[in-house]
């Protein structure tokens, strides 16, 4: 069992049990009514209620971002049982950087509206699709997050 | 929402699928940056069971339902994820990558956390907001 406890030092089945949740959550949402649930779609299309241009106006965005925003706070939801009924209220917190938080999020945002689709677009629902593209956008950004986390690890420490 | 039957059974669905999401995405520590950012150390390869799950599940239901159903439960059509492997995919994944990197924090989990009030993320979550108003207020279209 070694092994296991080096790859999974803080245990594996909390892992698997929440992976399998995500998917039951993407895949209810299909049989019911159709749709794709990528995450990161709803940063641009909540945007087309506020911004005129164009782009935002798109009917990809704004015959979704109703939905959208209605899945979002779904997850807002879904966190706060987890936070109540699991962890007892406790308060979270991180350690990460402020500077590193929001200048990461800025790529991020940026980098997955680009792209088309995040951890979730592009990882989840693209592979679960079996389109090859969402293979090679997440090779690309495993990749370079990997090189990122190791050198940002070097450097900060 | 989006036109169709049953408006107030597919708000409801929709809020449900998302509930599933977010609790898993907190029931799998997804939404603190450290275990993210382990996981991109390879000091903890949790990361690849919550995706590895959800994958195989979302593959099944893909795969699966549009051969059983004609249309979805609650009407419509079966959408479809088109991705494309182009420039911007390849840059915007990239850059994605550098940023999830530096924070440990992407759009789901973002989101997430602020049902569990960790106030901090919240910083991740207006970066991503701007970084995608940028990408559209550049874009050609």
């Amino acid at each position: 069992m070694t092994s296991i406890d080096t790859l999974f030092p803080l245990g594996w089945q909390h892992y698997l049990a929440g992976g399998l949740l995500i998917g039951a959550g993407v895949a209810l949402l299909f049989v019911l009514t159709g749709r794709v649930g990528g995450m990161s779609t709803v940063f641009s299309s909540s945007w087309s209620w506020l911004v005129r241009r164009p782009f935002f106006q798109q009917p990809r965005f704004t015959e979704s971002r109703s939905w959208r925003l209605v899945y979002a706070l779904g997850l807002v939801l879904g966190a706060a049982l987890w936070w109540q009924l699991v962890a007892g209220g406790q308060p979270q917190t991180t350690g990460v950087a402020t500077w590193q938080l929001f200048v990461g999020g800025l790529l991020v945002g940026f980098g997955a509206r680009l792209a088309n689709g995040c951890t979730s677009g592009h990882g989840i629902c693209g592979l679960g699709s079996l389109q090859w593209p969402s293979l090679w956008a997440v090779l690309t950004f495993m990749g370079t997050a990997f090189l990122t986390a190791n050198l940002v690890a070097r450097w900060l420490s | 929402m989006s036109a169709g039957r049953n408006p107030v059974a597919r708000f409801a669905v929709t809020l449900l699928a998302g509930a599933l999401f977010g609790f898993g995405l907190a029931l799998s520590t997804m939404i603190q940056p450290e275990v993210v950012l382990q996981f991109l150390r390879w000091q903890d390869f949790g990361l690849t069971l919550v995706m590895g799950g959800a994958v195989v599940v979302t593959a099944l239901a893909y795969k699966l339902i549009p051969r059983l159903l004609k249309e979805p439960f609650l009407g419509g059509h079966f959408h479809q994820h088109q991705s494309q492997w182009n420039r911007q995919t390849a840059v915007g994944s990239a850059l994605f990558g550098v940023g999830w990197g530096l924070c440990g924090v992407c759009p789901g989990p973002a989101i997430a956390a602020l049902g569990v009030g960790n106030w901090s993320l919240t910083y991740a979550l207006v970066g991503i907001a701007l970084g995608a108003l940028v990408q559209g207020w550049l874009a050609k279209e």
